[in-house]
């Protein structure tokens, strides 16, 4: 679904991404994890086309990048980043069918509310949905962000720290919705800090330092005291709590 | 609640209109029409112009303290006066009228701002840049009109303060309505954009993440703003901030985010506030002054206040 070639990025003469090479399907959840800077958002910019590429490619359903006109790639890829321009007299609702906008250019029809409903059951907005952007706490914001994401229905989510602002039981309830959309086909790239939930989520790991892939594969062979350690510099151990990774730093 | 503001601000428009026609009126109607009305369509197109191309502008920079006459507008149209009067004199000035002019005017002001969209937004996106670069470029076409007023005989330069300032008095009528259509055609182009201006509001980043190209909408509508604001300053003069008071009042009573909505509201607004106060002056205090003056005035220290709320937030 989504191919990354000897992807390279340069910003203000620094290397941003060298070398990445990187294959996504459809029905996985592939997490991006790696230290402040490493790259991570770049590159999942690079992959949505919100920023070009100094050399290297990335297909997405077949096709180059630089090649999808906006209106058509919006049909089929979403990203949530990390910083949004937040319109303040805009209410939960509104800013959520926003997402349905590829799909009505405004004039939003019955299947339009039935996925902007959806989108705000599965992030448990009704009883914000007519208060404005300005008045919500940055968790808050952060859901309606994610929902709108969600009403786009697109095949591939690339989410950029999702979990920014969210409380322990959002957090779950978030990763519960991705694991929900990878299992109905969808290609999902997400950037986590949280490597218990990465490691508890993600079918894919990515780890990057430096603006190169340090390590690839399924949580079991990424998301182990080695790698981890040498990733970030620092001493990190993986403990297994009924049966399921919990890391930690030493 | 947006629509029946809509019908207010109609309904305003309608009730200063109506003021300026019959206010004080001493002779028959065949007179007041074609002295009193095209001075009504004039204040009429001059406050649409601004209304909606300020907020537009405020839309696409993401800013609601700024005004497009930032882009050194005024400043090149003051030059343009200077430096008519330093080649032809100030009567040669003054014998010049009609659509050359008006040609001429509009047409290097829309020159200039093309020149810096395409300069500075071809590669970037830096709205800031263009923004900064702007008031840098006012400052400078100021002080060459300065250095060039120092060259100019002081009788001379009379002729360029008396035509640096927006007035309603002298309007050519041809041109009138050629700035009428114009105007009219453009913000109707903008009305039926205002779906796309809505997502253009939510940023560079989202635009595009919803299917809107934001760098090739935000030229299309600078292009168009950069025309309503040359067509408006050629009519009449420089405005800088009537713009800015017009869409703060517009964005404090619209309570909608909706460009379908706050469009024609600015514009009605922005219609009726220029025709009530050129009422006021010219029929109830009987003043010769330019209103817009004291308008731009009072916008200027709306701009103070704003900044102000800004800090404080």
């Amino acid at each position: 679904m989504i191919r990354i070639e000897n992807l390279c990025y340069s910003a203000g003469g620094q290397l941003i991404l060298s070398g990445v090479n990187a294959e996504i399907e459809p029905g996985r959840v592939t997490a991006l994890v790696g230290p402040n800077g490493a790259g991570k958002s770049t590159l999942l910019s690079l992959i949505g086309g919100l920023t070009e590429a100094g050399s290297g490619t990335v297909e997405v359903c077949g096709r180059r990048i630089e090649a999808w006109h906006r209106a058509e790639l919006s049909l089929t890829l979403t990203t949530l980043r990390q910083q949004t321009h937040i319109v303040p007299r805009l209410t939960v609702r509104e800013l959520v069918a926003f997402g349905r906008y590829p799909h009505s250019r405004g004039h939003l029809n019955e299947m339009d509310d039935v996925h902007i409903a959806q989108a705000m059951e599965d992030m448990e907005l009704a009883p914000l949905a007519d208060r404005q952007l300005d008045t919500l706490s940055g968790g808050q914001r952060q859901r309606a962000l994610i929902a709108m994401c969600l009403a786009q229905t697109t095949q591939i989510m690339l989410l950029d720290e999702p979990l920014n602002n969210l409380d322990l039981n959002f957090s779950r309830r978030v990763m519960e919705v991705v694991r929900d959309r990878s299992r109905a086909g969808r290609a999902i790239v997400t950037v986590l800090h949280d490597l218990t939930i990465a490691a508890r989520t993600a079918d894919q790991i990515i780890a990057l330092k430096n603006g190169r892939v340090m390590a690839s594969g399924p949580p079991s062979t990424v998301i182990t005291p080695e790698i981890l350690s040498d990733l970030y510099d620092a001493d990190v151990e993986v403990y297994q709590v009924g049966g399921k990774p919990v890391v930690l730093p030493i | 609640m947006p629509l029946r503001l809509l019908f207010v601000g109609l309904a305003a428009y309608v009730f200063s209109a109506f003021l300026f026609l019959t206010l004080d009126v001493r002779a028959d109607w065949g007179f007041i029409l074609a002295f009193r009305g095209p001075k009504l369509v004039a204040l009429t197109v001059v406050a649409v112009a601004v209304a909606v191309s300020t907020l537009v502008f405020q839309t696409i920079t993401a800013n609601r303290i700024l005004t497009p006459a930032i882009l050194g507008f005024d400043a090149l149209y003051v030059l343009i006066q200077t430096v008519l009067v330093l080649f032809i004199g100030g009567a040669g000035r003054s014998g010049l009228h009609g659509l050359p002019l008006f040609t001429l005017e509009a047409g290097l002001m829309v020159v200039l701002a093309l020149l810096l969209f395409h300069a500075l937004l071809r590669r970037s996106h830096d709205l800031n840049r263009l923004v900064l670069t702007g008031i840098v470029l006012g400052i400078l076409l100021r002080s060459i009109s300065s250095l060039i007023s120092r060259l100019i005989d002081p009788s001379e330069y009379a002729f360029v303060m008396a035509n640096s300032y927006a007035g309603f008095n002298n309007v050519d009528l041809d041109l009138l309505w050629i700035a009428c259509g114009v105007t009219a055609t453009l913000v109707l182009v903008i009305w039926f954009r205002s779906r796309q201006l809505d997502v253009v509001a939510l940023g560079a980043d989202t635009s595009r993440v919803l299917g809107v190209e934001h760098r090739l909408e935000a030229r299309r509508l600078m292009t168009a703003v950069s025309l309503l604001v040359a067509v408006s300053t050629a009519l009449v003069g420089p405005i800088v901030f009537f713009g800015l008071l017009v869409c703060a009042i517009t964005y404090l009573l619209a309570g909608t985010w909706r460009h379908a909505i706050l469009l024609p509201l600015s514009a009605l607004f922005g219609a009726s506030l220029l025709i009530t106060c050129q009422t006021l002056f010219e029929r109830v205090l009987n003043l010769q002054s330019n209103v817009l003056v004291v308008i731009d005035g009072a916008g200027g220290l709306i701009f103070l206040y704003l900044l102000y709320l800004g800090s404080r937030r």
